[in-house]
């Protein structure tokens, strides 16, 4: 089966959908970053789908997850470059993915990345293992 | 009563053409169809020729039944003409007159050619009379018909109007809504609001509902939903022109917005200036303060 790759970038995992999503796709995903972002001990999690047409509340929903999950191992989640009929379904779907953070392309996302990535190691607090894995 | 009336209506039309002609015309003007300015007499005499002419023709073939295949043409011709004078403005009343006033000439030419035989007259007044009431309700249709195309037509056209996006600056977008916010509506709004976000790499988009007459748990909905939509997109929004009595209104329906709302246009964009790192600077002060530095 096919995976998503994730991609590693300073700080930061990227993971860019270019693919019609199905579910268990998006469930292999899920488990995926989950153990990268363990892993690698990134803080920020950058997902791009612009180019993802369709979606379904299973889509909506496993987004929300991946990002709780990553929250509770301390990495934001910035999905960035929604469509607009992706981002209409997903309110007439009652799905308002409250919990993530969005940006309008992949630049101003990692600008939000980068913002926290900086205000951590200002305060001394960078994560230890995303700077010795560099 | 085994008198036709249609033979003898046909008869009559066929030899007194002329006069009912004349007569019409004579009663149309008399009833001011022409004072409003809106119709030439000659374009007005040719209409009521040709309804004539088509009337007689339709009669020739036997037929009295108004929706059989011989009136075809009658039908067209009356639906052109009430069709044209729903767009030009004509009343109701002007339009309905032009078919009943040929009642009148009718009758008259029925009492000249049939004088003394009553029985006769009154066979032909009636079907005359049930044939030009059939004309007079279609025309009344086509007539409803056309002005409901007319307001069917100027509603989408208001609401296509009434939904711009505006860009104010650099990734700062405006949205002033006028009117009410109905589901359909709401979802053109979102649409135009969304691709513009997207064509204007937009962060911020300003929502003015000044123009919003009523705001109850509905379109607060509606606007709940654009601004989620948008958030999506990774732009915020701001809410201005909520008018006090607006306010009121909602905080008393207990409706809550959740969002940035800000009391004018302005205030709001001087908020949009601020998050994206800008501010406007009054040059006078400017140099104000330049002239001070260098005493």
């Amino acid at each position: 089966m096919d995976r998503i790759p994730i991609l590693k970038l300073g700080g930061a995992l990227i993971v860019t959908i270019q693919v019609d999503m199905h579910d268990r796709l998006m469930l292999a995903l899920e488990e995926d970053l989950t153990a990268k972002i363990a892993s690698t001990g990134a803080r920020g999690v950058l997902i791009e789908i612009s180019a993802l047409e369709i979606v379904d509340s299973f889509i909506g929903r496993m987004l929300d997850n991946i990002a709780a999950i990553s929250r509770v191992l301390d990495a934001e989640t910035v999905v960035v470059g929604m469509r607009p009929a992706v981002a209409i379904t997903l309110i007439e779907l009652g799905l308002n993915l409250t919990g993530i953070k969005t940006a309008l392309n992949v630049e101003r996302g990692m600008a939000m990345i980068q913002a926290r990535l900086d205000e951590d190691d200002a305060d001394g607090l960078g994560s230890t293992r995303a700077h010795r894995e560099d | 009563m085994e008198i036709d009336g249609t033979q003898v209506l046909v008869r009559t039309i066929t030899d007194e053409e002329p006069a009912i002609l004349m007569a019409w015309l004579a009663l149309l003007k008399e009833g001011g169809s022409l004072q409003t300015g809106r119709i030439r007499e000659a374009e007005l005499q040719t209409q009521a020729k040709v309804v004539l002419g088509q009337l007689r023709d339709a009669l020739a073939s036997g037929q009295s039944d108004f929706g059989s295949e011989a009136y075809a043409s009658l039908r067209e011709t009356l639906g052109e003409i009430s069709r044209s004078r729903a767009i030009q403005g004509f009343s109701s009343t002007d339009t309905a007159k032009f078919v009943f006033s040929l009642k009148e000439p009718i009758f008259e030419a029925l009492g000249r050619t049939q004088a003394g035989d009553a029985s006769l007259i009154a066979a032909a007044t009636r079907s005359a009379s049930r044939l030009l009431d059939r004309l007079g309700l279609h025309t009344m249709e086509v007539f409803q018909t056309s002005r409901e195309e007319v307001i069917g037509r100027q509603t989408q056209e208001i609401a296509e109007l009434s939904t711009p996006v505006v860009r104010l600056w650099d990734g700062i977008l405006a949205l002033p809504l006028i009117g009410t916010l109905d589901s359909a509506r709401t979802g053109v709004v979102m649409e135009n609001l969304l691709q513009a976000i997207v064509d204007e790499e937009a962060e911020i988009a300003i929502i003015d509902i000044t123009g919003v007459p009523t705001v109850d748990t509905l379109v607060a909905q509606h606007l709940l939903k654009a601004i989620a939509a948008a958030r999506l997109m990774g732009a915020d929004c701001i809410i201005s022109g909520i008018r006090p009595q607006i306010a009121q209104t909602m905080v008393h329906l207990g409706v809550e917005l959740n969002v940035v709302s800000k009391a004018t246009l302005a205030d709001a964009f001087a908020l949009a200036l601020r998050r994206t790192g800008r501010a406007v600077v009054r040059k006078q002060a400017a140099a104000t303060t330049a002239s001070e530095d260098r005493r």
